[in-house]
């Protein structure tokens, strides 16, 4: 990639006021470090990536709704974390984390419990109780 | 509290932190030069460990090992703390920075409030420099951006206690002694003939041969996880490759960088050339990147996409293999 080939294109960095650096050959065939605000393809990767994450968030919130899973599912997906991270976050093995997943558990959790898994998702334990999407 | 301390952006986070640190000291060295000594140029292909629900690859060694090789090959010795107690974290780093010691940090991404939505993951091994304390909030080096922020000191407690793989546990670190003046070539020779060695490691799922399963998965995602998991998987393959801190072409132009200098260093003409190749095979690294994108562009979902993608890993597997003997040979 040589100096002037260095992409400036539109992306999410770009909208942050920030930029990336990347290094590529100038005139002498010598590396220099030079800033990009972006690559097409990048930010096409990420968005492609972003709309799946979304679409899990979706379809575990029509899950919730519909009573087949707890709202910790839910958050969890919204928080972009998987099993292993909630459970790592509540200091809990993921086999007992996955069981809250299940309604019939999730409504006889302690509100200690409860407390915890809404301070991990930064809202408040009514949300978690009384769950409105 | 503001220490004397230079901010520099750089491509890759732990190698800026580095290098931000080591100038810090007086230590003058690149950002291609340390991850160079560091061999931090690595592909391994983990298909049963998932990330972000896909198999996970990785362009380079596991979080801290590049500054750790470097620091070795070097003769820089390197402080390390960890705390079960955020509260003795906290303590440990407000002392270092009354003794005038700029320190990294480990921290987790996803809570850092200063990066855009499609960057925040949970991914733990960031590396930060912290240079100093205003009021309640610290004064924050990232090495990936081209100016200074800021963090509370509830924001710092939470990105250094993110949980999951790789918790950071608070880990901090600092130098705190460098060599006066060194003599790079051994630490060039012995850091190229790592990577070399590493690249063509008869593991078959690491360096290019990691490379050529991941261009057969490829094909196998498609038929057996069908278009939408086979394009997620895809997804994350080029997104670590092309993610924030690879400098593009998954670390390949800072590593044709590292060689220019390193042929400079040691006047050997034929690293300068390969220099010159590496960089060919980052833009080829960034066509596969290109080439994937348009499957989500056009939609175009056939096999045949799928087909070419593997077939242009493939060579690039083959490319680097070739390139990596030479490179062997050089030094």
């Amino acid at each position: 990639m040589k100096k002037n080939e260095v992409p400036q294109d539109d992306s999410p960095l770009k909208k942050h006021k920030s930029n990336e650096l990347v290094y590529a050959v100038d005139d002498d065939g010598k590396f220099v470090s030079v800033q990009s605000s972006g690559w097409e393809p990048k930010t096409i990767i990420q968005n492609q990536n972003l709309e799946v994450l979304n679409q899990r968030v979706q379809e575990a919130l029509n899950d919730v709704t519909s009573g087949k899973i707890s709202p910790i599912v839910y958050y969890m997906e919204l928080n972009r974390m998987d099993w292993q991270t909630l459970a790592a976050y509540m200091e809990q093995w993921t086999f007992f984390v996955k069981r809250h997943a299940k309604p019939s558990v999730f409504n006889k959790l302690s509100t200690r419990k409860l407390q915890k898994y809404a301070d991990i998702f930064g809202i408040s334990i009514d949300e978690l109780r009384n769950f409105k999407g | 509290m503001q220490l004397d301390f230079n901010h520099q952006q750089s491509a890759h986070c732990e190698n800026g932190a580095i290098v931000n640190l080591l100038n810090n000291k007086g230590f003058k060295i690149t950002e291609p030069m340390a991850f160079g000594l560091g061999s931090g140029l690595f592909f391994v292909y983990l298909p049963f460990l998932k990330v972000n629900h896909a198999p996970a690859v990785s362009y380079r060694p596991l979080p801290g090992v590049i500054f750790n090789r470097m620091a070795k090959q070097l003769g820089i010795k390197v402080k390390r703390f960890k705390f079960s107690n955020p509260a003795k974290a906290q303590q440990k780093l407000d002392e270092n920075l009354k003794n005038n010691i700029p320190t990294g940090l480990v921290v987790g991404v996803y809570h850092l409030n200063y990066f855009p939505d499609e960057y925040r993951f949970h991914f733990n091994a960031h590396n930060i420099v912290v240079f100093g304390k205003e009021e309640n909030r610290y004064l924050i080096s990232d090495p990936v951006l081209d100016y200074t922020v800021s963090l509370t000191k509830e924001e710092l407690e939470k990105v250094r206690y993110a949980k999951g793989a790789l918790a950071p546990k608070g880990h901090l670190y600092y130098p705190i002694a460098v060599p006066q003046n060194t003599d790079l070539t051994n630490a060039i020779k012995k850091a190229i003939k790592k990577t070399c060695n590493d690249m063509l490691a008869p593991v078959p799922i690491v360096g290019v041969k990691g490379m050529r399963m991941v261009a057969k998965a490829i094909l196998k995602w498609h038929k057996k996880l069908g278009v939408a998991k086979a394009n997620y998987n895809l997804v994350n393959l080029v997104r670590m490759q092309e993610e924030i801190g690879t400098g593009g072409g998954g670390f390949r132009f800072i590593y044709a960088a590292f060689l220019q200098e390193a042929g400079e260093y040691l006047n050997n003409a034929q690293l300068m050339q390969l220099s010159k190749e590496m960089a060919l095979i980052g833009d080829k690294w960034r066509d596969f990147a290109v080439e994937a994108s348009r499957v989500y562009k056009k939609r175009s979902n056939t096999e045949n996409v799928y087909q070419v993608l593997s077939n242009r890993l493939m060579e690039l597997a083959d490319l680097e293999e070739a390139f990596f003997k030479k490179l062997k040979k050089a030094v």
